[in-house]
């Protein structure tokens, strides 16, 4: 099992907390102060996760992009690949708030969402 | 000459515009205008497109952009009226405004008048730091605006100035998209950002942070080629011999916000040396009467919620204004901001009752007690934890009558 220190982001103080793990079995060393300060190293020591937000590009739109976010936490190691899948999307606008743009991303079963309304460019 | 007469005239179309414009037609007034130099609303809000935004005041984090439509449509449905591109260009004490858009020049007489200009971020020059003038330097807001706005890509080998929420946004914002950031530099021994951004925003990507460092020279003949940093001591000067140059092409500037006030100056606005923003009372009202101010352009904010909460005063105070619903307040007590307090606002109160302070400490302390004294008289005390400048402290406190009456001076204090 490896050591490694895992900071707290639950409130601004911000503990160091030092963590045994192999990713399946957990065991905390030192330095936590709360409850919750161990169920996130915990989380974060066995199942990382981590909300994204990005943007696509968006064809015949106001504006050349419309920014999008997971609709949920993703897990941490799909981070790039999410990314990639996320920079290939191409949308037409309108786009509207909300709306679906990646289904089932990179096989995690979450969606990518638009997170602002795109009209189309008036010309 | 377009004329116009309105009830309540927002000033800026960014949060804190909308919120306040939302709230004055919430509490009766039948016709709001907001004016806005951009072509959209919402101002910064649709190019911080993480999340985080409303997590205070709508139990859910949301987006930038999300944040910024939920206003916007709350102020189309109750009818609120827009002008997009339109440059205010001075207004006065009898609260007539000059502006400026491509139909032409519009006075528009006002009942009220709400300042919602917001802030801009210091550049280069408000540092001093030495060097040559080459491109490649960006505050780190304008490169935000490239990246999640325009599809621009500010260059390709990053070093960030300012360890503050958007420089550490920025960091993973530019990792995204490709570009290889050499480093944080902070010249503070702690990040100024919350820890949770240091941990999401650099740790994740091994993003290097550079504490107790600064940058001491900027080197590029056309383009940025490096800049040199160096360690600093306790006392922040440069430690000799420590100097480091890093090879980048472009360096981002995340040094704090200043409030934007040019317009509320040429009217005679007072404004407080230390917040940088109006003098207000605690109904958000300037020194000029029918005049109110909120958001950045007042104090610079840490989070959109707590702007929110003092823009919905704002609005709604501008609203009763408006309707001559308020009675004529002849005198107020000064608040002043006294040992280990930054700022407090509001710096006058003028009527009894319950009043939302929010201020900034000096120096970070594990425990602190505040204190609010009246001729020496203590009328207020509270224990604080985790104090620290880099977030705001709100404070409710109901103060009584007889202070008002006192016309005393009500100073804030902290200690250790």
């Amino acid at each position: 099992m490896d050591e490694r220190e895992i900071t707290c982001i639950v409130c601004p103080i911000g503990c160091k907390m030092l963590v045994r793990t192999d990713g399946t079995r957990f065991e905390l060393l030192d330095g936590s102060k709360c409850k919750r300060g161990v169920e996130y190293a915990k989380s974060e020591a066995l199942d990382p996760r981590r909300f994204l937000t990005s943007s696509v590009f968006v064809e015949k739109g106001e504006w050349p992009l419309v920014s999008v976010k997971t609709t949920k936490l993703i897990p941490k190691d799909k981070i790039v690949q999410v990314l990639n899948s996320i920079k290939g999307a191409r949308v037409r606008a309108p786009v509207k708030l909300g709306q679906k743009i990646i289904k089932n991303i990179e096989n995690t079963g979450i969606d990518i969402v638009a997170t602002k309304s795109v009209k189309i460019l008036q010309i | 000459m377009i004329n116009h007469n309105v009830d309540v005239a927002v000033i800026g179309g960014g949060p804190a515009g909308l919120v306040a414009a939302v709230s004055a037609q919430e509490h009766g007034v039948k016709n709001v205008l907001v004016l806005d130099r951009n072509s959209w609303l919402g101002g910064i809000l649709p190019q911080c497109i993480h999340d985080g935004f409303g997590v205070e005041e709508t139990g859910s984090s949301m987006t930038g952009p999300e944040y910024a439509e939920m206003y916007i449509d709350m102020a189309k449905k109750q009818k609120i009226s827009f002008m997009n591109e339109t440059m205010v260009l001075d207004f006065d004490k009898k609260l007539e405004i000059t502006a400026v858009n491509r139909e032409g020049l519009h006075r528009i007489k006002a009942k009220s008048v709400v300042l919602a200009m917001g802030c801009r971020e210091k550049t280069r020059w408000n540092v001093m730091i030495p060097g040559d003038r080459p491109s490649g330097i960006y505050t780190a807001g304008v490169a935000q605006s490239f990246i999640n706005l325009y599809n621009i890509m500010p260059g390709r080998n990053i070093v960030i100035l300012g360890s503050g929420d958007v420089g550490l946004i920025m960091a993973r914002r530019l990792k995204f998209e490709g570009a290889n950031v050499k480093g944080v530099v902070e010249i503070l021994p702690y990040a100024s950002g919350l820890t949770r951004n240091v941990v999401q925003c650099l740790d994740d990507y091994d993003i290097p942070l550079y504490l107790n460092h600064t940058i001491t020279y900027i080197e590029g003949c056309d383009r940025l080629k490096s800049v040199t940093i160096a360690r600093v001591d306790e006392n922040l000067e440069v430690v000799p011999g420590s100097e480091e140059k890093i090879e980048c092409d472009t360096l981002l500037l995340s040094l704090g916000l200043i409030p934007e006030n040019e317009l509320s100056k040429t009217t005679g606005v007072e404004i407080d040396n230390v917040t940088g923003g109006p003098i207000v009372d605690q109904f958000f009202e300037t020194s000029v009467p029918g005049v109110f101010a909120c958001g950045n352009c007042l104090q610079v904010y840490d989070t959109v919620d707590v702007l929110a909460k003092g823009a919905k005063l704002a609005g709604w105070y501008a609203a009763r204004h408006a309707m001559k619903q308020r009675k004529d307040i002849q005198k107020h007590i000064q608040v002043v901001a006294g040992e280990g307090i930054r700022h407090v606002i509001p710096q006058r109160i003028c009527k009894d009752g319950k009043i939302s302070f929010t201020l900034r400490v000096e120096k970070p302390q594990q425990t602190a007690k505040l204190h609010l004294t009246v001729d020496g008289k203590e009328i207020f005390i509270k224990k604080l934890l985790w104090i620290n400048p880099a977030n705001m402290v709100e404070i409710d406190i109901d103060i009584p009558d007889e202070i008002i009456r006192s016309k005393s001076e009500l100073e804030v204090t902290i200690d250790g």
